[in-house]
């Protein structure tokens, strides 16, 4: 058992000066700064001993290099916070391993008064959406609340079945110079950051195992599991008749309501977090596109139809929640949400509205509030604020502009409060003028000097300003508050703003524990719950569209790499003399050679090179060809089908476009293949930075360098991860829809590389050594050198590489194999049953099998008469890449496209 | 009492697969009008249709129509039977507006707060410093507030251009004061705004005129389809319309359906359709008054 030994007099004694230093103190003593971690008369607080000892023992070198490894992981793990304006793009998710550690007594008082704050909250929510008392009897200026963009008209009289209207709350804390919490500002719309907090923890958990063990800390799943509880209990209770066309459709019970999780998309700032709640509940990820309202009720347009929804956990800002009555340009909302919510077809959390409590024009009356609806004092104070819709308030807010910090009351997205010390004098006076034009949509608010907390910068601990947001979600008896919360910190010091889009940095919150917790598992859900999601698994339309893109880029991005890396080492080879195909009978290279002379072998060299060119060009779909370009050329221009991000069929490009299909369903990987995923766009901005800008100059010198040393490198690393996250989507995922959706693209995909490669080298009828040469080439780029070997231990015999690359049912790599895949899939997909006639789907698959099966390897071998083309053979290929096309664009349109944009009726009628 | 036959017809070079729409063209009954009947056909059948009362007591219907369509007609017939407001005036015939709008910002009567959003800036009404500047003219020291607002309207009348073809709803509010022409609507907003730049309360009222005027009247602007004009508070005495396309006080030729901060909240039929093409409108309205 852990000793609890914070009186013992050697530990009050030490001031682990290792670890501090005396800079620490030092820094702030002047200003008589607070700090988290000392005491007034600056010695270490009884709660941070422990987590010092730790660290002492640890030593500071130690812990930069666990830091790096925090870092390491979340980067692995893939936790990005999406970055808007100068540098945009998916930034890695900054985590100081130094928590801020809080102690079990101040905590109490913490989460009391935040508990507090949420009803009072909830309390004037209702209030504001039912008779609005509160301004009537004069309790709320009423341009605090009609200014306020946040509170919608159109929500007024909609009265939740739930006890509680605010279900998910959060709140900025900072301390005070007085020692005690202050509220800096509450989120009230769809607060983002607890998906974050507990990424950190899983992080820091993992870096730091040991420390967890010294130090008792407070565990956060208890939360996420009473808030799938608090979900389950929502449920709507539908009366009877109401389900009527629901169960027509799909079963469904309200007992076990599907929960889904609405994000306004991959560009949303923090879409990492909403893929990542969703996956960790075990929610569905949806975009507002993915839903339809049909007999005023909220569905899911999922690949076997419509499937009910319940609840509406949503990230989405509420005027963007409904076209038809909230903002009409909207493209992220559900045209006839507001109506379903009203007939109490579905819960919609946080309700739409509750943004209008997202204002710190309320801070000043919330005491009066508070003591007329709840008789009680506040117990967690906000941090001083003047409205300026009062004349005397105003006149303060406008005669002290300088120390203050303004903000509007309604934030406006990407908004941030001005710091008067940071405004130049014009900037005052703009301020000035734009407060007395509309003083009722601004507030000025202290601007406190709040406490400092130790974080690790450059391998010393250092004295930065914190932030903490707390997170609370109503339960059926209250609030329940995640015992931890995202602290942010300044990046450097005296930065005014304290915020992740500004460049600040986020930590661990640890709230001491007197016992060690047991951990408890999200998959212990209540007796008589049990989640069952059917055959569709709630996937939407669109996350399969895109599941089966990212099997068509992995498999075309794996073909083309295959194929380019041979083509670096024939090149490569070629400087030195064209290698001689080794399964080849004789070398017929020297016998050409001898019998033909060095320029015939140069001219067939180039038509070998053609050959594959014309491969990867087709598959590349990157015209115009290499066909009449010199030699020279061809280096460079391998090397921008590799690596530029302007042609759209770079390798680059397919890698990219991989990615952001892999993005877009970010909710269904597993962290390993989020890994490989991860690894896979890394290389791929590599290899982006790694193409010469100046292409005219210097070219050729560069391309010998790259061609030889990173490419092939690259190359080879590329094929590991392709071939990891191959394995991985086929021995990792539950073989369900969303699986058979990314199988189907891959096998569509992979057969058309074969089509392709063996329409543009094995068709045309070539020298004998040279078609060696080719099948052994087009062999390895299908990935079926080896099989041909071990298979047939012989020369390389043209119809019998055509029977393993094409009708060899049992070769993975066969076209016949991908087909009856393909086939199987298809037979198995949703669909409503047409009699004795087959879907479209199924007679192309169908014809596609029948052709190959009745064609025969000697007869496509056979050179037609009169040409020097197989005939036969490309015309059979054209037709069979024909039918995958059109197969792609079937299932496209069957299962994936069942989004429809909307757009609004425009009413000119008014004169 | 009058019979009113307003129709929306719109039709789709493609078909609509589904919408969803919201129609607030059901008179209102209030204190100077009755509606006694209300009927709404909608074409082709909606699959859920729906009423309720919006934020500020108008009648919403909602319908979705969830199979293809080419054509979608909403035809309503109403009766409404209209009580003239002559006497209105007398009341309040002296309140000065410098009185009015003390009463307004400080006086904390529960009916007074609520009124107070009014006088704030609405999707369709931004704060504009023109505004302020135009109706100052009309606010000289101690005049009662219904006559400072009546010449307001009436100078809106004469200084801006009754022009069909000038605005849609989608232009902005400064290019109707930049170009001084516009229709019932903008003539509506810009009374608003300048009440509001004064800090007075101030609402938009969509409806019908009399389309056939009796044999002694002229026939008025804006009759052959909904129209709209704008309503000032004054405490004490309530709402008081003016209809500055016409230059009139509405009495008993104006039929009140719906009123809001600003026309997006009164749209008269909005929608959400889904599906590939465009769309042709067109609007009838028939207002004629019914002898018993």
């Amino acid at each position: 058992m852990r000793l609890q030994s914070i009186n013992s007099p050697d530990r009050t004694a030490r001031n682990f000066k290792k670890v501090i230093g005396d800079s620490y103190h030092n820094t702030k003593s002047a200003d008589q700064q607070i700090d988290e971690m000392l005491s007034p008369d600056r010695q270490i607080n009884p709660h941070w001993h422990d987590f010092m000892k730790a660290l002492d023992t640890l030593g500071l070198a130690e812990m930069e290099s666990r830091h790096k490894e925090v870092q390491r992981l979340l980067r692995e793990n893939g936790v990005t916070y999406v970055v808007h304006g100068e540098q945009q793009g998916h930034r890695p998710w900054e985590l100081d391993p130094i928590p801020l550690i809080i102690s079990k007594t101040d905590w109490e008082t913490i989460s009391d008064g935040l508990t507090q704050r949420a009803e009072l909250l909830n309390l004037i929510l209702m209030d504001l959406y039912g008779e609005r008392r509160l301004i009537k009897d004069g309790l709320i200026p009423p341009e605090v609340i009609y200014a306020h963009a946040g509170f919608l008209r159109t929500c007024v009289g909609i009265t939740p079945t739930e006890s509680r209207f605010l279900v998910n709350y959060a709140a900025d804390l900072a301390r005070g110079p007085d020692g005690r919490m202050w509220v800096l500002g509450d989120r009230t719309q769809a607060p983002s950051g607890a998906g974050y907090a507990l990424e950190n923890r899983t992080a820091l958990a993992r870096a730091l195992p040991n420390f967890f063990g010294e130090v008792g800390v407070h565990r956060l799943s208890f939360f996420f599991r009473s808030l799938q509880n608090s979900v389950l209990d929502l449920s709507p209770q539908y009366e009877f008749g109401q389900l009527e066309s629901a169960t027509r459709i799909a079963q469904h019970r309200t007992d076990n309501p599907h929960v889904v999780v609405l994000t306004p998309g991959p560009l949303n700032e923090t879409y990492f977090e909403h893929a990542y709640i969703a996956n960790y509940l075990g929610y569905t990820l949806v975009q507002g596109d993915d839903l339809t309202v049909w007999d005023g009720r909220v569905w899911l347009k999922s690949l076997d139809g419509l499937r009910p929804v319940d609840i509406i956990l949503r990230r989405v800002d509420d005027v963007f929640c409904d076209p038809l009555e909230l903002r009409q340009d909207s493209r992220l909302g559900v045209a006839g949400l507001l109506e379903a919510i009203r007939q109490k077809n579905v819960i919609v959390i946080n309700p739409l509205g509750s943004g209008v409590l997202d204002n710190p024009g309320l801070m000043p009356f919330l005491p009066n509030i508070a003591k007329h609806l709840m008789g009680e004092d506040l117990r967690l104070p906000s941090v001083a604020t003047w409205w300026c819709g009062q004349p005397k308030q105003r006149d303060y807010v406008l005669a002290n502009l300088k120390q203050l910090v303004i903000k509007p009351i309604y934030r406006q997205p990407g908004g941030r409060p001005l710091f008067g010390t940071e405004l130049s004098d014009a900037e005052l006076d703009t301020l000035r003028s734009q407060i007395n034009a509309e003083p009722h949509r601004y507030v000025g608010q202290e601007h406190i000097r709040f406490s400092t907390t130790p974080s690790l910068i450059a391998g010393k601990l250092e004295p930065r300003r914190a932030i903490l947001r707390s997170f609370l979600f109503a339960e059926k008896d209250g609030y329940a508050v995640m015992p931890g919360g995202l602290t942010r910190c300044e990046g450097e010091t005296e930065k005014l703003t304290v915020s992740i889009q500004g460049g600040g940095v986020s930590k661990d919150t640890w709230i001491l524990a007197p016992e060690p917790e047991p951990h408890i598992s999200l998959w212990q859900q209540r007796t008589g719950r049990v989640q069952t999601a059917g055959a569709s698994e709630g996937l939407s339309s669109r996350a399969a569209e895109n599941l089966f893109w990212v099997g068509r880029y992995a498999e075309r991005a794996e073909g083309h790499a295959r194929l380019l890396r041979i083509m670096l080492d024939k090149a490569k080879m070629g400087k030195m003399g064209l290698e001689t195909s080794r399964l080849g009978q004789g070398s017929p290279s020297t016998l050409f050679t001898e019998t033909f002379g060095d320029d015939a072998r140069e001219v067939s060299e180039l038509t070998y090179l053609r050959s594959m060119l014309r491969a990867l060009t087709g598959l590349t779909s990157s015209h115009p060809s290499f066909a009449n370009k010199s030699e020279q050329l061809l280096e460079s221009e391998l090397l921008s089908i590799m690596l530029d991000t302007e042609n759209s069929g770079s390798l680059v490009s397919t890698l990219q476009a991989l990615v952001s299909a892999a993005y877009a369903v970010r909710d269904r990987w597993s962290t390993d293949t989020w890994r490989v995923m991860n690894n896979i766009e890394n290389l791929c901005s590599t290899l982006e930075k790694s193409i010469p800008k100046d292409r005219d100059a210097g070219t050729q010198i560069l391309t010998d360098l790259v061609l030889q040393e990173v490419e092939l490198a690259s190359l080879d690393q590329l094929m590991i991860f392709l071939s990891a996250l191959s394995g991985l989507n086929a021995e990792s995922m539950t073989q369900t829809i969303g699986w058979m959706s990314l199988d189907m693209g891959r096998r569509i995909e992979r057969a058309l590389l074969l089509i392709v490669l063996c329409r543009s080298s094995l068709v045309a009828v070539q020298d004998e050594w040279i078609e060696d040469l080719l099948l052994e080439s087009v062999l390895a780029a299908a990935e079926c050198l080896i099989t041909y070997r071990s298979r047939y231990r012989s020369a390389l015999h043209f119809p019998t590489v055509l029977e393993l690359l094409l009708l060899d049912e049992d070769n993975p790599r066969s076209l016949r194999y991908q087909l009856k895949r393909l086939e199987e899939q298809i037979r198995v997909l949703p669909r409503e049953k047409l009699g004795y006639r087959l879907s479209d789907e199924e007679q192309l698959i169908l014809e596609a099998l029948t052709q190959l099966q009745l064609s025969n390897t000697i007869d496509l071998a056979e050179r037609s008469e009169h040409t020097t083309q197989r005939t036969g053979l490309e015309k059979l290929l054209v037709r069979l890449a024909q039918i995958l096309i059109d197969l792609s664009d079937v299932l496209t349109h069957t299962y994936f496209s069942h989004i429809q944009r909307p757009q609004q009726l425009i009413t000119t009628d008014n004169l | 009492m009058y019979k009113i036959i307003h129709k929306t017809e719109y039709s789709y070079n493609h078909p609509v697969n589904l919408c969803y729409n919201e129609a607030r063209l059901t008179p209102r009954s209030f204190v100077y009008q009755d509606c006694t009947d209300s009927q709404f056909v909608v074409e082709p059948k909606p699959k859920e249709c729906r009423e309720r009362q919006d934020f500020f007591g108008n009648t919403v219907y909602y319908f979705t129509i969830q199979r293809p369509h080419n054509q979608l007609t909403v035809t309503v017939t109403s009766h409404v039977d209209v009580r003239g407001r002559e006497q209105q005036r007398d009341f309040a015939e002296h309140l000065s507006w410098e009185a009015a709008h003390q009463q307004l910002h400080t006086d904390l009567n529960p009916e007074i707060l609520e009124i107070r959003q009014y006088i704030l800036n609405s999707p369709m009404i931004p704060m504009m410093p023109e505004l302020h500047a135009y109706a100052e003219k009309s606010f000289i020291k101690d005049r009662p507030l219904l006559d400072a607002v009546e010449d307001l309207s009436t100078r809106l009348y004469t200084d801006f251009t009754y022009d069909l073809d000038f605005t849609t709803i989608a232009t902005p509010l400064d290019d109707v004061i930049k170009h001084r022409r516009g229709v019932c609507q903008d003539f509506a907003h810009l009374g608003i705004g300048c009440l509001r730049a004064l800090g007075f309360a101030a609402r938009y009222v969509s409806g019908y005129i009399e389309t056939e005027p009796p044999p002694d009247k002229a026939p008025l602007s804006g009759a052959d389809a909904s129209h709209a004009w704008f309503s000032v508070y004054l405490p004490q005495l309530g709402w008081v319309d003016f209809d500055p396309t016409n230059n009139q006080i509405p009495a008993d030729r104006h039929i009140t359906i719906a009123w809001g901060r600003d026309y997006a909240d009164v749209t008269p039929l909005k929608g959400v359709v889904f599906g590939s093409g465009t769309h042709k409108l067109s609007v009838s309205v028939d207002c004629k008054r019914e002898n018993f």
